[in-house]
């Protein structure tokens, strides 16, 4: 929807009308007009504008932020003031304004507008060659690194786990990817096929009768060995068949209503986890899930465990390890496979799908059949990337499958770039690490600083939701904007997104 | 006979506080076309900015007439909820009208992550009580030893709802900002070609659904005597659930749907299972997205090439 140049020529009547506008697609181009101001109206400004800024920062931080309802014991509330901090938020805002309003955002400053791809963007291009590659050889080398650089096998238990984490959210992200992405159906209930495939797991191999089945035809312990290896491709199936049945009702269903039905689903299926206890021992979770084997091979000290047959120390970091090449496997395979789609008439009436709905119906494509088969098969990526979960945990309960875990996964896929499989890694790699990282930061803790009670994995939340604003406000079409085509005419040239409309799947 | 009454009722005055939320929802998607995420955790925000008011009231200045206290608590919400929201407009979603489609969507859900962990990091993760406000009833029926009551609250409650909305109903028919508005929702651009301030027009439709929502969190906060970082989510989507049954878009539509819902949620849990109430409201979203898109009062939407 193109603006009407009338509304933004008006004059504004407040102060602070001059955020950041720059390269808005679809926002007229005009630069502002330049003004040739002298140097005291511009300072007068820029003060009226930081005081005025303030006072409204001010004022909306006062109710919640000036006053706290605090328990005293077991009586009625309380109230605490913090005036001082309002005043000092205010005083921060007010102060950036400042400096932004003379510097950055000073009025006839010339506003570039780009129509091809940014600067950011030709950078990432010139390098994408060689950043699949890359991003993969780190990944194998990352454990090893760890190990190096922490000094043993222990102390790098933290840096190895921290991989495992953020691999798990970028195979997450690229499953989703499939659907968002290339389909163009924005899908809010994600989780729900993570959930699929953790339960399957988590039921299936914690299953006495299935169990008892096993030991009777392949020997005792074989159910407890080899359960992750023969569950992962049932999780993927059924969590692909939960695609398929939530997918067929909403086939109707165009952007936000289709995200609307998705996040019910999501809910519902949460719902059902906690409620219906018989089956899935409702909130409180199942546990003792049997943990992952080399193969049939456990990790245990005894004569028959991984160490013992290859000869080395025992160590509970061998699982650790073998854990985090499982899902780097499980990552690449996703990566694989969804590289080779794109080349195959079905990735192409995805991507088709995503550009316009009602040209790829006239030209004969079964829209049905299209939208199906990206639900399932990302739903399959999220049903593997659950029994990992599952099977790295070993203990499952539905508060893992909160709207919140498909909102940060829809946040990686987003703010990557639709589409963009290394766009999407990155965004994991920052935001998973990123706030992972926020847990370290205890020199903050410091007295002169925040004083000892400061918890900063508190604001960890906090930051990732401004960040998404800020993400989005900065960079709508996420930080790789621009997509390469599958397909071309004698030469392959890079499209920059704003130069697609997308999302009316 | 006895029960049904008195759930009908409870439901009534649940489903007022599901539409006043649904209105907000309504307006921003009929205006700008966005499903406007956060507008469960402004709810939220609000029946905090509504608590402290209350304890400012009682503790601080020693108010003791409720009816005072309700008055002052419900202007101080819906003032400084409008602001909130404003701001909201203008930070995250202004910069990005004219942009695709789903950014402001997901600067929406970003900003609801945002306002519900700011309010647990400014307030406190824990649930947030005050003693009961208006605690008297009155015995609507008596039979079997069964009572039918109907609390004073709950008759506030849809006073205060009812006369809100004809309020609204006004605003929206008879005063040029309505105008403004209704014009804006038909086509933005030729109301900026006949001199409308579209920018000004969407920020108070923020405003005024926000507003709007701020009444329905001084009323949850009355009801329930209880609030939390948290509450915000399932009554928003349980309101959007209300604003896409009525049919999205029409402001009959929004409150008619936030009654059906909240009867609907209150007889489920009467006859049906309490534990599944929420799957009863999510699933009527499903269903009525996926057999009757336009809703009860919605106009279809026409797909256009």
């Amino acid at each position: 929807m193109v603006q009407p140049p009338v509304a933004d020529l008006k004059p504004e009547a407040l102060p602070n009308s001059d955020l950041p506008a720059t390269g808005l697609p679809g926002a007229p181009s005009l630069p502002p007009p330049v003004q040739h101001q002298g140097a005291s109206s511009v300072i007068r400004g820029a003060f009226t504008d930081a005081i005025v800024s303030g006072l409204l920062t001010g004022l909306l931080l006062l109710p919640l932020v000036g006053f706290r309802a605090t328990e005293s014991g077991s009586g009625p509330l309380g109230l605490t003031y913090r005036f001082g901090l309002v005043a000092v938020f205010a005083g921060i805002v007010a102060v950036l304004r400042l400096v932004l309003n003379l510097t950055v955002w000073r009025r006839g400053r010339e506003v570039k507008v780009g129509e091809g791809p940014s600067a950011f963007a030709t950078l990432a291009l010139k390098a994408a060659p060689a950043l699949r590659p890359a991003f993969f050889s780190f990944a194998i080398a990352y454990p090893f690194l760890a190990i190096l650089l922490s000094g043993g096998l222990s102390p790098s238990r933290y840096w190895v786990d921290l991989g495992i984490y953020v691999l798990t959210y970028v195979m997450l992200g690229w499953g989703l990817n499939i659907v968002v992405g290339l389909a163009g159906l924005l899908d809010l209930g994600y989780v729900a096929f993570y959930a699929v495939g953790a339960y399957t797991f988590a039921l299936l191999s914690t299953s006495v009768p299935v169990n008892d089945f096993f030991a009777g035809h392949l020997g005792e312990g074989f159910w407890t060995a080899w359960s992750f290896w023969l569950c992962l491709p049932v999780s993927g199936l059924l969590a692909a068949f939960w695609g398929v049945i939530l997918g067929f009702p909403v086939l109707r269903l165009r952007g936000d209503y289709l995200a609307i039905v998705t996040l019910a689903f999501g809910e519902i299926i949460r719902l059902v986890l906690i409620n219906w206890v018989s089956l899935t021992n409702g909130g409180a979770g199942i546990s003792s899930i049997p943990p992952i084997s080399f193969f049939g091979v456990p990790f245990n000290a005894t004569d028959e465990g991984f160490a013992a047959k290859y000869g080395l120390d025992f160590d509970s970091m061998h699982r650790i390890i073998f854990l985090y090449f499982v899902i780097l496997a499980l990552a690449a395979l996703t990566a694989l496979v969804t590289i080779r789609l794109r080349q195959m008439p079905v990735g192409r009436a995805w991507e088709a799908l995503r550009e316009d709905e009602i040209a790829c119906r006239s030209l004969g494509i079964n829209t049905t059949l299209t939208k199906l088969t990206a639900f399932a098969t990302g739903a399959m990526f999220g049903g593997f990337a659950g029994a990992f979960f599952a099977v790295r945990v070993r203990f499952v309960s539905p508060e893992s499958f909160t709207f919140m875990e498909s909102a940060v996964i829809l946040a990686i896929v987003v703010l990557g770039g639709m589409g963009s499989q290394m766009g999407v890694a990155g965004a994991a790699i920052l935001l998973i690490g990123g706030m992972e990282m926020l847990r370290n930061l205890s020199f903050l803790k410091a007295d002169f600083l925040f004083g000892p009670d400061f918890d900063p994995s508190l604001y960890r939340m906090l930051i990732f939701g401004f960040a998404m604003v800020a993400v989005m406000v900065w960079r709508p079409r996420g930080i790789v904007s621009s997509r390469l085509p599958t397909i071309f005419l004698k030469e392959r040239k890079a499209v920059s997104a704003t130069l697609v409309k997308e999302g009316h799947g | 006979m006895e029960v049904f009454l008195q759930q009908l009722i409870n439901g009534l005055t649940l489903g007022s506080i599901y539409g006043l939320i649904a209105i907000g929802y309504t307006m921003v998607f009929g205006i700008i076309g966005m499903v406007n995420f956060a507008h469960g955790d402004v709810f939220m925000v609000s029946a905090f900015i509504g608590l402290i008011c209350v304890l400012l009231l009682t503790t601080v200045i020693g108010m003791s007439s409720i009816f005072l206290i309700l008055a002052i608590t419900l202007v101080v919400a819906m003032v400084f909820t409008g602001l909130v929201s404003w701001a909201i407009e203008r930070v995250a979603y202004r910069p990005l009208r004219g942009s695709f489609r789903l950014a402001p969507m997901i600067s929406a859900i970003g900003m609801s992550i945002l306002l519900s962990n700011f309010v647990q990091v400014a307030q406190g993760p824990r649930n947030k009580p005050l003693p009961p406000m208006v605690p008297d009833v009155f015995v609507v029926m008596e039979r079997n030893g069964y009572e039918v009551t109907l609390a004073y609250k709950q008759i506030i409650i849809m006073v205060v709802t009812a006369t809100l909305l004809a309020g609204f109903w006004w605003l929206v028919q008879k005063t040029s900002l309505g105008r403004a508005q209704r014009a804006c929702e038909q086509d933005r651009k030729m109301a900026a070609l006949l001199g409308v301030n579209v920018d000004r027009t969407i920020s108070l439709t923020f405003v005024i659904g926000a507003a709007l929502a701020a009444v329905a969190g001084v009323m949850y906060l009355m009801y329930y005597g209880v609030v939390n970082f948290a509450d915000g989510f399932v009554p928003g989507v349980k309101a959007f659930t209300a604003a896409v049954l009525g049919g999205i878009g029409s402001l009959p539509g929004a409150v008619l749907g936030g009654l059906l819902i909240g009867l609907i949620e209150t007889l489920w849990s009467a006859y049906f299972s309490i534990e599944y109430k929420d799957v009863a409201a999510f699933s009527i979203l499903v269903v009525t997205l996926i057999f009757l898109p336009q809703g009860l009062l919605g106009r279809p939407e026409v797909e256009k090439v």
